[in-house]
């Protein structure tokens, strides 16, 4: 699904976060939105998900204005930081919360949803812990748990705030494959966040800089990982790459 | 010198948190002290008074003409008031949590207040709002809806004293677990009350199941603020009052009786909440060791 965010502002109070943004982003593309704190980038993809709305501006999937569409509407896979799996639920509980959640008529059927879960299992590589709490998984697991459970909702697009900042180095470079793999095998329009500009770079096929100010968050600099290293737009992006 | 090359002999370290074994046997005794002579003493004094006439004494002195009615109605009040305060405290908590506005701090103060103003003054409240001289009563009254020296008062007293204790409990615990387990559950399509049901309730199961104990045991013993509202009158006297009633006409072993079921009740509420926390002690520490 194409995502288009037309001059998007927003505002906490009297707190700009976002200054207007305009970003256009392919069907199926893997985009990363790479800046420090400050700069918006969690405000941005929370809009995407509904979780916020925009000061101004328009958010368009497939050129349809979704503005105003509910969370629940926007049906966007969502990944959080901390990865907000239900404790109270085994994983494969958690994963099969959307599908439950859905009403009567469109609800699968008790087996499918057991087949579907199993299934996303899986593609996570944890086919063995389905029975388990939340509680009693590493980092890694937990984050693929999650990814699972954004999956199974069949979204439009899958939404992730900074993925891998909880994990040490080594479980980091493995799940990025993972999820690099998982979105080329679904096809997935896939948004991140990040502040760790090699992630950015190695993982996605577009990156967008960001920066903070005094009046919200912008946006210095949308290309190619290879056209920002040859070409930053501005000292910041040559700096905020160089480190 | 020559110890060094000796093996160092086995020394014991005590952790810096740890107390010299004098200081802990002296605070472990006093602590035991104080709890002995202000707890269970008294309340073994009760049970001793209460039952020294028999068991069946003290049976049928509860099931009297006179002190059945106190029994029930406190049940009820109970009853009414502790699902009304669960309800009102899971609101209060869930607003003040989950949401950013102004005037947050006022209203965290204002649901303390019934802790810290006397459950007497709470009861006039109630009686200058709702008395039979005001213009609110008189309409209520005459059409057959007394609150003051009837049950609705006592319910209203009841309630405004045992306001606090579940959003007290619910307050911390919500704001520790945040936002995002329900953001989550949005986000995969439930409504906000299928989330509040499957998400946000189970996470505060045991902090609402220890608030609504304690407000229980505190409605069930309240005394000041009922004693305003009901005026005393026979038709509207629970336990609290009718022990202090017996107790001023000289029926000591029947005020005993009901005191000692007054503490049971109380006793049986701690003894549920312990139940309940074992039986559910893995799921418990599952959610403790949180992520």
């Amino acid at each position: 699904m194409k995502i288009e965010i037309d001059e998007i502002s927003k505002a906490f109070g009297t707190t700009a976060a976002l200054t207007p943004v305009s970003l256009s982003i392919p069907s199926g593309a893997l985009v990363a939105l790479l800046g420090p704190s400050g700069s918006g980038k969690t405000t941005l993809l929370r809009i995407l998900g509904g979780l916020e709305f925009p000061t101004s501006g328009r958010v368009l999937f497939d050129g349809q204005d979704a503005t105003g569409l509910t969370v629940q509407q926007r049906r966007a896979g969502f990944v959080f930081q901390s990865y907000a799996l239900f404790r109270h639920m085994t994983v494969f509980e958690n994963i099969a919360y959307g599908l439950r959640a859905r009403p009567r008529a469109v609800r699968p059927p008790k087996a499918e949803i057991t087949r579907r879960v199993t299934k996303l299992l899986e593609l996570i590589q944890l086919p063995e812990i389905g029975a388990r709490y939340p509680s009693q998984l590493s980092g890694g697991q937990r984050q693929r748990v999650a990814l699972a459970r954004a999956l199974a909702i069949e979204p439009r697009m899958l939404l992730l705030d900074e993925p891998f900042g909880a994990l040490d180095a080594k479980v980091r470079k493995e799940l990025r494959q993972g999820l690099r793999d998982i979105h080329d095998e679904t096809g997935l329009t896939t948004v991140f966040v990040t502040h760790d500009q090699e992630e950015a770079m190695e993982l996605a096929d577009l990156v967008v800089v960001m920066s903070g100010s005094q009046t919200g968050g912008r946006i210095e600099q949308i290309g190619k990982p290879a056209d920002i290293r040859a070409r930053p737009a501005s000292d910041f992006v040559r700096s905020f790459i160089a480190a | 010198m020559s110890d060094l090359s000796h093996a160092t002999p086995a020394r014991r370290f005590r952790a810096p948190t740890e107390e010299a074994p004098l200081a802990r046997w002296l605070l472990i005794g006093f602590v035991t002290l104080a709890l002995a002579v202000l707890v269970f003493a008294p309340l073994i004094a009760i049970f001793v008074e209460a039952l020294s006439k028999g068991w069946e004494a003290a049976w049928k002195s509860l099931f009297s003409r006179e002190a059945l009615p106190a029994i029930k109605l406190t049940l009820t009040v109970a009853a009414i008031a502790v699902p009304l305060n669960a309800a009102f405290g899971i609101a209060a908590a869930w607003f003040i949590t989950k949401f950013d506005f102004r005037g947050k701090a006022f209203l965290i103060t204002l649901i303390d207040l019934p802790f810290s103003v006397s459950p007497v003054v709470a009861g006039l409240c109630i009686v200058l709002l709702f008395g039979a001289n005001t213009a609110i009563g008189a309409w209520l009254v005459a059409h057959g809806f007394p609150i003051v020296f009837a049950l609705p008062g006592i319910v209203l007293a009841t309630v405004f004293v045992t306001f606090p204790f579940v959003a007290r409990e619910l307050i911390p615990v919500m704001i520790e677990q945040g936002r995002a387990e329900e953001e989550a559950a949005l986000t995969l399509g439930a409504s906000g009350w299928r989330t509040f049901l499957t998400v946000t309730l189970p996470n505060i199961r045991w902090a609402l199941l220890y608030g609504v104990l304690l407000s229980n045991a505190r409605a069930m013993g309240e005394f000041g603020a009922v004693a305003v509202v009901s005026g005393r009158r026979e038709s509207a006297t629970t336990m609290p009052l009718k022990i202090e009633m017996f107790y001023n006409e000289y029926q000591g072993a029947t005020a005993f009786a009901m005191a000692g079921l007054l503490a049971f009740l109380a006793l049986l509420t701690l003894l549920l909440k312990t139940w309940l926390e074992n039986r559910h002690a893995g799921e418990l520490s599952a959610n403790r060791r949180g992520h």
